[in-house]
């Protein structure tokens, strides 16, 4: 791994304090299967001598075995990391490289530039300070480059690098070069670049990569190399209001308690003022503690400890912030959401949000439209599915801290976690706070839940029966409700056909639907628990998330999940009302069990087995359980 | 205002923000701790990350029994150096049955005492994340790995149904019996932990520095002769060499080099001028092509 630099050999002392001096740059290379883009990165790996003999060795042999390029050496076998991949001769997720030259050590996002990895790009490009756009000279602009373009304009990149690759097999000529980037500048005014820097390459042959080529006199700019070496990279961050969200409190003793954080923008001095929004308490930075002594002032990128003057109450999640221009403080915003999952998102159901140290279970409530990653079209929907960009409404069940994306990175994103498979199925940069957010506020009543079930003289409650259509949910609730009004408990039964004709007679049988079908459901249900009554719901509520999302409106011991576990095909011998045998037949799409799931309850408070007793039986346990 | 850190200071915050997600979002963290030199830095890293509190997970060394005397050695020096609960976990099962590098070979070896070993210690302590000191620049598919990597209940690592990591937001999220490995080095390289070694003069194994040593020439590769548990074969001699290690684990598969730099920018300067990559003095990573990536799914780091 030869550097350049004669001082290696010379003087080691001299070249390595040259070599702490150096910066970090990090970029993506976006382009489509066939642009190059493996090739170019093996080309700058290799140029700049970060290829070791024995690596070489193997890729020699790996070029016979498998590559693409007769009996030359194929770069691109140096990137394909994982088996699979090599024998596919595609790349399949994001790889990260490393180079260093004397002035800069590089990391590189690789990422796949097929058809269907948008998630794969905008992860990469999430780090990312420059992209690298390919273009085969060959082709010109496609849609990919549009896609590439926006998705790099979407996370925020304001530094573009133009490549037209592949020029050796367009003859190197000026024009076709022209023509391009005249092409390209049209697409891309409205992207918010702040530079698009354009270069004429070849990857294969090593053309104004690290040395100027012969082959293209017209091209007065620098190398590739050059560019990257030198293109300014000003911690934007730095000229921001300050932000640091406190990730773990710092108490070895009862004399310190610090908050340590990585600082997302800003700059900070000991006497400088802070504000924590979620209590908006202020108080004064007393000291900036690290290993290596105090510091007298920690800029945005820095992690350090910062301890206060006064004694006020934060934890993990809340923001320090200066006291001038404050965050967003707020539980609604709208936000633009890349879909990263198979299971697409949908509207109504409850998953966990993660800004920086802040988690808060969310919903997306509104799904105002999506964007078509090709044409830039908006376009409707009702669900977003893998690599579907949307603007969304979202709602947190607690307020958090935020700036909108576009004016800070750092503390502007997000990413959605599913609750019960816990995958990373969303990533959010967020736009602006919901007014709505600032201005409903809970209206404070004198008459609470507590009073109104003491004059009921019962615990308010909900049964949720849940099950499939025709296990004997409605049946066996009905008795249940038949028994407790007998015993002058005060009930209301909510039973999934009649509330289909008024309350949600806007609503089919598509999973969205059901979602919201369900939400709906079980915010009446919470309110007349909040009026102390014990209520009894029937439905089918197949999935998880959805029934999960009704517990947690209620306080614990409130939501008594009932789960009717009677086999499909008892159920669709029954078939009380024929549902089945239309399901089947084909003219009843979305039918639970047939070709819509069930997600049985893991811990149901009381599961009842079919065929064990009669629902009379069943019925009589259920109420003594519960009073 | 144009302050720019320096690519050292940029690795470190990240690496010390990784941590401090890690110890706030787990229960049960442990870091594994190799004794080698990105064992070091990373040590030396969480010394950063929670100070003044003392480092708020224990370490934990798997001693396959056949590691360098002087690493244990240097393990317990750190130990009182750095003020860390140390775990030291070795698969006994392999060692009653006499398992070693000599008669089992290096890949059945492996298995049982390192990965098997591995796999016993974390479960004993039912630790929910680990530390490991993976970088993405020792090895093809590691450039893939997460920071956050992902482990089924069997510790078993998929590299198809990987979580999507962006921008320094970290997926926690696990279910009993699952678990994280995390990275937080990720993103240095060799000459990058040589450098910071070099900048905050970290103490690191005497074995990476040059001496006369016993070595005997063995596969092509020079073996050092730490205890007389080692075997002559015929025809092989004890030579004394001036050697040092650029990577250290069990002395019968890792391979010296002859050389003479005994100071720390010697090392970096033999480092930069010669021309084989680090994991070449390992015996474990020649078995076939993508072993390390077999070895992965199978739990190994």
């Amino acid at each position: 791994m030869a550097h350049q630099s004669d001082l290696i050999a010379e003087d080691i002392a001299a070249y390595l304090k040259a070599q702490e001096e150096k910066s970090m740059l990090r970029f993506i290379t976006c382009g489509s299967v066939d642009d190059g883009k493996s090739t170019l990165i093996g080309r700058l790996l290799w140029d700049s001598k970060l290829v070791f003999e024995d690596q070489l060795a193997a890729l020699e042999v790996d070029s016979k075995k498998v590559g693409t390029q007769g009996d030359e050496i194929d770069y691109a076998l140096l990137l394909d990391g994982l088996q699979a991949e090599r024998e596919q001769g595609i790349t399949i997720d994001v790889a990260y490289r490393f180079f260093s030259t004397d002035k800069r050590k590089f990391i590189v996002a690789d990422t796949p530039g097929h058809e269907q990895y948008t998630r794969n790009m905008v992860t990469g490009a999430s780090t990312a300070e420059v992209a690298i756009i390919l273009i085969d000279a060959r082709k010109g602009v496609l849609i990919q480059t549009r896609r590439h373009s926006f998705l790099t304009s979407l996370v925020g990149i304001r530094k573009v690098v133009l490549a037209i690759n592949k020029m050796d097999l367009v003859d190197y000529s000026e024009d076709r070069y022209h023509a391009i980037v005249e092409g390209y500048k049209t697409f891309a005014k409205d992207l918010g670049f702040e530079e698009i820097f354009c270069i004429p390459i070849s990857a294969l042959k090593g053309d104004n990569i690290i040395e100027e080529s012969e082959r293209t006199p017209w091209y007065q700019g620098p190398t590739l190399m050059h560019h990257l070496e030198h293109v300014e990279i000003t911690n934007n961050a730095l000229n921001k209001p300050l932000r640091m969200r406190v990730q773990w409190v710092n108490r070895p003793n009862l004399d310190f308690r610090g908050f340590s954080g990585t600082i997302a923008s800003g700059v900070v001095h000991p006497g400088d003022a802070g504000v924590v929004p979620s209590s908006g308490q202020v108080s004064t930075v007393a000291r900036i503690v690290t290993m290596d002594g105090d510091l007298s002032e920690a800029v945005a990128g820095q992690s350090v400890t910062i301890t206060l003057e006064d004694e006020i109450d934060i934890s993990r999640g809340d923001m320090l912030c200066c006291t001038e221009q404050r965050p967003s403080y707020a539980d609604q915003f709208e936000a633009h959401v890349v879909w990263m999952h198979e299971e697409e998102c949908l509207p109504g159901r409850s998953y966990l949000l993660k800004a920086g140290s802040a988690t808060a279970p969310a919903t997306v409530t509104a799904l105002k439209h999506k964007i078509n990653v090709n044409t830039l079209q908006r376009e409707p929907g009702k669900t977003l599915e893998l690599n579907e960009v949307g603007i969304c409404n979202i709602s947190l069940t607690k307020p958090i801290s935020f700036d909108p994306y576009q004016e800070n990175r750092n503390t502007g994103n997000f990413i959605l976690i599913d609750r019960f498979t816990n995958a990373t199925v969303g990533a959010g940069m967020i736009d602006f706070p919901l007014r709505r957010a600032t201005n409903i506020h809970w209206q404070s009543i004198d008459i609470n839940k507590q009073s109104r079930a003491e004059l009921n003289d019962q615990a308010p409650m909900v049964l949720w029966f849940t099950g499939l259509s025709g296990a004997g949910k409605s049946t066996i609730a009905n008795l249940v409700e038949k028994k407790l009004h007998s015993l002058g408990k005060r009930t209301y039964l909510l039973d999934g056909d009649n509330v289909r004709h008024g309350l949600n007679r806007d609503l089919g049988f598509t999973d969205v639907d059901r979602v919201e079908n369900i939400r709906r459901i079980a915010e009446t249900a919470k309110l007349f628990v909040d009026a102390g009554m014990i209520v009894l719901t029937s439905f089918i509520s197949p999935f998880k998330s959805e029934r999960n999302l009704a517990r947690e409106l209620l306080e614990e011991g409130e939501f008594v999940e009932i789960f009717v576990n009677t086999p499909l095909e008892i159920c669709e011998q029954r078939d009380p009302k024929g549902l089945y045998k239309k399901a089947r037949a084909g003219e009843l799409p979305n039918f639970t069990g047939i070709d819509s799931d069930y997600e049985p309850p893991e811990n149901p408070e009381i599961m009842v087995e079919a065929g064990t007793k009669s629902a009379e039986e069943i019925s009589e346990e259920i109420v003594a359980k519960i009073l | 205002m144009k302050i720019e850190m320096t690519h050292l200071r940029q690795l470190e915050a990240e690496s010390i923000h990784i941590m401090r997600e890690v110890a706030a979002e787990f229960e049960n963290p442990v870091m594994l701790y190799s004794v080698g030199k990105d064992s070091a830095v990373m040590l030396h890293l969480a010394k950063k990350a929670f100070y003044p509190s003392k480092i708020p997970f224990p370490l934990m060394h798997v001693d396959t029994t056949w590691k360098f005397r002087e690493m244990i050695e240097f393990r317990e020096k750190m130990r009182q150096e750095y003020d860390f609960e140390l775990l030291v976990y070795t698969n006994e099962e392999g060692v009653k049955q006499g398992v070693n590098p000599f008669t089992h070979g290096s890949a059945l070896y492996t298995d049982i005492m390192k990965t098997e070993g591995l796999k016993q210690g974390l479960n004993k302590y039912k630790f929910d994340a680990a530390f490991g000191g993976a970088r993405r620049d020792e090895e093809k598919s590691r450039a893939k790995e997460r920071i956050f990597s992902f482990r089924s209940e069997n510790h078993r690592w998929d590299p198809k149904n990987q979580r999507p990591e962006l921008w320094n937001l970290y997926n926690a999220r696990v279910k009993p019996g699952e678990s994280i490995r995390s990275f937080p080095i990720s993103n240095w390289t060799e000459l990058d932990i040589w450098q910071y070694i070099y900048l905050e003069e970290i103490p690191i194994v005497p074995l990476y520095y040059s001496k006369i040593r016993p070595v005997v020439e063995r596969d092509g590769m020079l073996i050092m002769v730490d205890d007389d548990r080692m075997q002559l074969k015929a025809g092989e001699q004890i030579q004394m060499k001036s050697v040092r290690f650029r990577t250290l684990g069990c002395y019968p598969l890792t391979g010296a080099v002859e050389s003479t730099a005994a100071t720390l920018p010697e090392i970096i300067q033999e480092m930069l001028l010669t021309r084989t990559s680090e994991r070449q003095g390992r015996l474990i990573d020649h078995d076939s092509a993508g072993s390390m990536e077999k070895k992965k799914q199978e739990g190994y780091f």
